[in-house]
């Protein structure tokens, strides 16, 4: 009962830039300070991220710039010995913290993009192939899931690296340290993506298109991927955002308590593991500015994909 | 005075990016008693006029001219408060979709309970003894024991009885009751309808009836006013609205009906408000590939093939409990001719039809098509014959991949099968959009942006790009409205005709099956109960249930023959 009857469209078809930007989407998130306000800031950190060799003032992993003479000055006055003046100030070994902090959060985004994205294709591959194919292979692809979810996700994450720590060689270990981080927290975020994506696979699997698809022949496979995945990916991309201020979150975490990224790459949750070190000293710098960063950063993301879910689906508001 | 006026009413819907005004200077009024038909295509605006009546215009909707009297009394410009206590005393709803319109999580008789005290103020011992009486007055049998069941331990026409017992709670004067029987089956359909033509008679309850059925409006009401884009063209008694049509859009719908009564060659497509497109079927016959058997041989031969669903799941196969969903089924259908099903829901039609097409595997018998096998199993039937075969689904806004170019979609089955490719494709896809009165130009669009009908002709044209000599339709129209229905039935006859196509077409609405069928096989709960000649079938039905079919058919005499070619 929604045939509307119109005169058929013989206008010539807009480019999709056009119908993106006129989408409806796109119309709420112009009305939406919140959305603008975390997408930029968002945006502000990812590319403060990618050009971090090109904005931060001095290197901080080049033993040659560093001065030993510059550690622990605080931020905005001159060094007692350099002269030096540093905006956020030095650590202990005369390390700028805001050039720590753009190197940290490289490594912090890197991680948490990689951790979603490796969360992502596992959950749908597996959400797809149940929701699809069901019986017994549905029943088993959920009962593995539902067993993973009765494991805090950070423990299966120190399990994880527990296990890859046991099993590689320690010359290697601070090399293989922030893939390992990836695949556990990335182990430890599928089941989300696997849910979601199965439900809507048996709601898209009923529909007549499927049926469709089905007749012509086009394999389970074609099908899944051609037919089902593009119909399915709404919700997937607000878990992702939503996943991605979480799976940052873990990773500090991790790198808080020691088992993440090595201090010779420090992670925003190395960094304020170092900086707590300090805090009762008086050098309250050092924790405070990269725990900062990482605070607006987290909740710029979480702020996006919370408004995202609302945008994309509208009954829920 | 009259007990319900409707005075020059306007509702708009204010958007982004335009305001749609819904319903246009609309007069409507009715009386105590009376049958008020309001019929119309979707989106005509006779549903807003009964949300805009009840108050329940959904956001951003509003009334922006015009007022509504209840006795004399402007109702349109009270507040929530007021309006909440009007709604459900003096004016009850019925929806289409009963299975939606009761609590699942309540027994019946609770629900019932709850509103009678409500509205009536009666005690808990006499708002059950209402209850139970409400239940047996609109014909369900045990009403003692009934009170006491859920919502879905009811049928279809069971729970819509219990909606009408609902809205009769407060013993209210007027009643709105929007596509009531759509939902249901024609048997219980005509049961709900008299149920509710005798309540107006009996309570003297004025009734708006909204639907987009004719057979329900000549059978049911006393006056009819029609709506076309959110403006009432035509009002006046039924009888004379439906012989004498006045308003030229009232004669094509009127024309654009099936006719239970005669076959026509083609529907007559009396162009209004310049909405039929044109196509052209016969230019495809040209590099259509002739037949391989002459006509009137048998193509499908369908032996005993038998469906049963699991019903109740076990680990062991012995444990397993079974739904027969189709049993036996025995028919062949020749080369060029149009087989149909004719059953009420459930009765297995589309199962039939999914096991022929290859989605179901067949659980006993055997498909023979050209004489050779293709029965489905598991792994699905032969690709050569899937090359043969197409099927044209039910619902047009979900058989077509939304993510999925029209070109793309139409190019798929051709491009799987390795037929055409490159040019060569592009341009098959071309034609047939051309073909179906889309215009080539349609292929670089999406499906949202077409409407139902529209969509429907882009499922055509997918069906026709690998050339098949079989066409499986699943009910190709009963989503649509009836002027577009017609538009497709005229489509479907042509390939019938110019490309000598095999079909089976399904279908519970037996005007269609008259005007598009050769024979038809009518099943009942998945058994085929009589295969026949349309014509035969018609007049003399052989089985006691088609004759009860048949009977439940709308009559439609008196509707105006204008416009007609008898075939």
């Amino acid at each position: 009962m929604t045939d509307t009857p119109v005169t058929p469209p013989r206008s010539a078809p807009r480019s999709r830039l056009s119908m993106a930007w006129d989408s409806d989407v796109a119309h709420a998130f112009r009305r939406s300070p919140v959305a603008m306000i975390s997408a930029l800031v968002t945006i502000l950190m990812v590319g403060a991220a990618i050009c971090a060799p090109l904005i931060a003032p001095h290197d901080p992993f080049n033993p040659a710039t560093l001065n030993l003479m510059n550690g622990f000055t605080p931020p905005g006055t001159p060094n007692m010995f350099t002269g030096e003046s540093f905006f956020m100030g030095t650590d202990d070994q005369g390390r700028d913290v805001f050039s720590t902090i753009l190197y940290g959060l490289r490594i912090s985004l890197f991680v948490g993009f990689a951790a979603v994205g490796f969360a992502m294709v596992l959950g749908i591959t597996l959400g797809l192939i149940a929701g699809y194919v069901g019986g017994l292979v549905e029943t088993i692809i959920m009962r593995v899931a539902d067993v993973q979810l009765t494991f805090p996700a950070i423990l299966v994450a120190m399990l994880i690296f527990g296990v890859a720590k046991g099993i590689t060689p320690p010359e290697y270990r601070n090399d293989v340290a922030i893939w390992v981080l990836i695949i556990a927290i990335g182990l430890s975020d599928w089941v989300q993506f696997a849910r979601v994506v199965r439900g809507a696979t048996m709601v898209e699997k009923s529909k007549e298109y499927v049926q469709a698809a089905r007749l012509i022949g086009r394999s389970p496979g074609a099908i899944m991927l051609r037919h089902i995945l593009p119909n399915v990916l709404s919700p997937v991309l607000v878990i992702a955002t939503i996943s991605l201020a979480l799976a940052i979150i873990a990773e500090a975490t991790l790198s808080f308590l020691g088992v993440g990224a090595p201090p010779t790459e420090p992670s925003l949750g190395t960094l304020i593991r170092i900086g707590q070190g300090f805090l009762f000293s008086g050098e309250w710098w050092i924790l405070f500015f990269p725990a900062c960063t990482l605070l607006i950063l987290a909740l710029a993301v979480n702020l996006l994909g919370d408004w995202l879910r609302d945008a994309l689906n509208p009954r829920l508001r | 005075m009259a007990l319900l006026e409707i005075d020059n009413l306007t509702v708009q819907f204010p958007t982004r990016r335009k305001t749609f005004t819904a319903v246009k200077n609309a007069h409507l009024t009715v009386e105590a008693g009376q049958i008020h038909g309001l019929v119309g295509e979707s989106g005509a605006g006779k549903s807003t006029i009964g949300a805009a009546v009840m108050g329940l215009l959904d956001p951003p909707g509003r009334i922006t001219g015009g007022v509504i009297r209840f006795r004399g009394e402007e109702i349109s410009g009270l507040d929530a408060a007021a309006m909440a206590d009007l709604r459900g005393k003096k004016i009850s709803m019925i929806f289409q979709d009963p299975l939606t319109s009761l609590n699942p999580l309540f027994t019946v008789g609770q629900q019932l309970v709850e509103t009678i005290k409500a509205h009536l103020g009666l005690s808990e011992a006499e708002a059950e003894a209402r209850a139970i009486d409400l239940i047996e007055r609109v014909g369900i049998p045990n009403p003692k024991e009934r009170v006491n069941q859920y919502p879905h331990q009811f049928s279809g026409g069971m729970r819509q009885r219990v909606v009408i017992a609902l809205a009769l709670c407060s013993e209210p004067d007027v009643i709105i009751a929007d596509e009531p029987t759509t939902a249901l089956d024609v048997s219980i359909q005509a049961q709900i309808l008299d149920l509710i033509k005798g309540l107006a008679r009996e309570r003297q309850v004025g009734v708006i009836l909204i639907t987009h059925d004719m057979g329900v409006i000549a059978d049911t009401t006393d006056v009819v006013t029609v709506m076309y884009m959110g403006e009432v063209v035509e009002t006046g008694p039924t009888a004379q609205v439906l012989g004498k049509p006045d308003h030229p859009y009232t004669k094509s719908l009127i024309a654009a009906v099936p006719r239970p009564t005669l076959k026509l060659r083609r529907f007559p497509l009396i162009s209004y408000g310049g909405r039929v497109t044109g196509f052209a079927i016969e230019d495809l016959a040209r590099n259509w590939p002739k037949p391989e058997a002459e006509r009137g041989a048998p193509l499908i031969e369908v032996e005993g093939i038998t469906k049963r669903f699991v019903s109740k799941r076990a680990l062991l196969p012995s444990r397993r409990e079974y739904f027969t969903a189709v049993d036996a089924a025995r028919f062949t259908i020749n080369q060029g001719e149009v087989f149909g099903l004719v059953g009420e829901s459930g009765s297995g039609k589309s199962t039939i039809a999914r096991m022929i097409a290859g989605l179901y595997a067949v659980d006993g018998g055997t498909v023979r098509y050209g004489g050779r096998d293709v029965t489905a199993t598991a792994r699905g039937v032969p690709d050569w014959y899937r090359r043969e075969i197409q099927m044209i689904f039910q619902d047009p806004y979900s058989s077509l991949n939304p993510r999925m170019r029209v070109d793309e979609i139409v190019a798929e089955p051709a491009r799987h099968h390795g037929l055409l490719k490159g040019a060569a494709l592009q341009a098959r896809v071309s034609e047939l959009l051309d073909r179906v009165g889309l215009g080539a130009e349609a292929g670089l669009k999406y499906p949202h942006e077409f409407s139902g009908g529209q969509r429907q002709r882009i499922s055509i044209a997918r069906a026709l790009a690998t050339q098949p000599r079989f066409l499986i339709c699943d009910e190709p129209t009963s989503a649509l409205d009836v002027s577009i229905q017609a538009q497709i039935l005229n489509i479907l006859k042509d390939l019938q005709e110019h490309l000598n196509l095999t079909m089976l077409f399904i279908s519970h609405d037996l005007p269609v099956v008259r005007q598009m069928c050769d024979r038809v096989g009518v099943m009942k709960d998945g058994k085929l109960v009589e295969v026949a000649e349309t014509e035969a079938l018609f007049a003399a039905p052989q089985h006691p249930y088609t004759r009860e079919l048949l009977s439940l058919m709308p009559r439609l005499d008196g509707l105006s023959d204008e416009g007609l070619a008898v075939a």
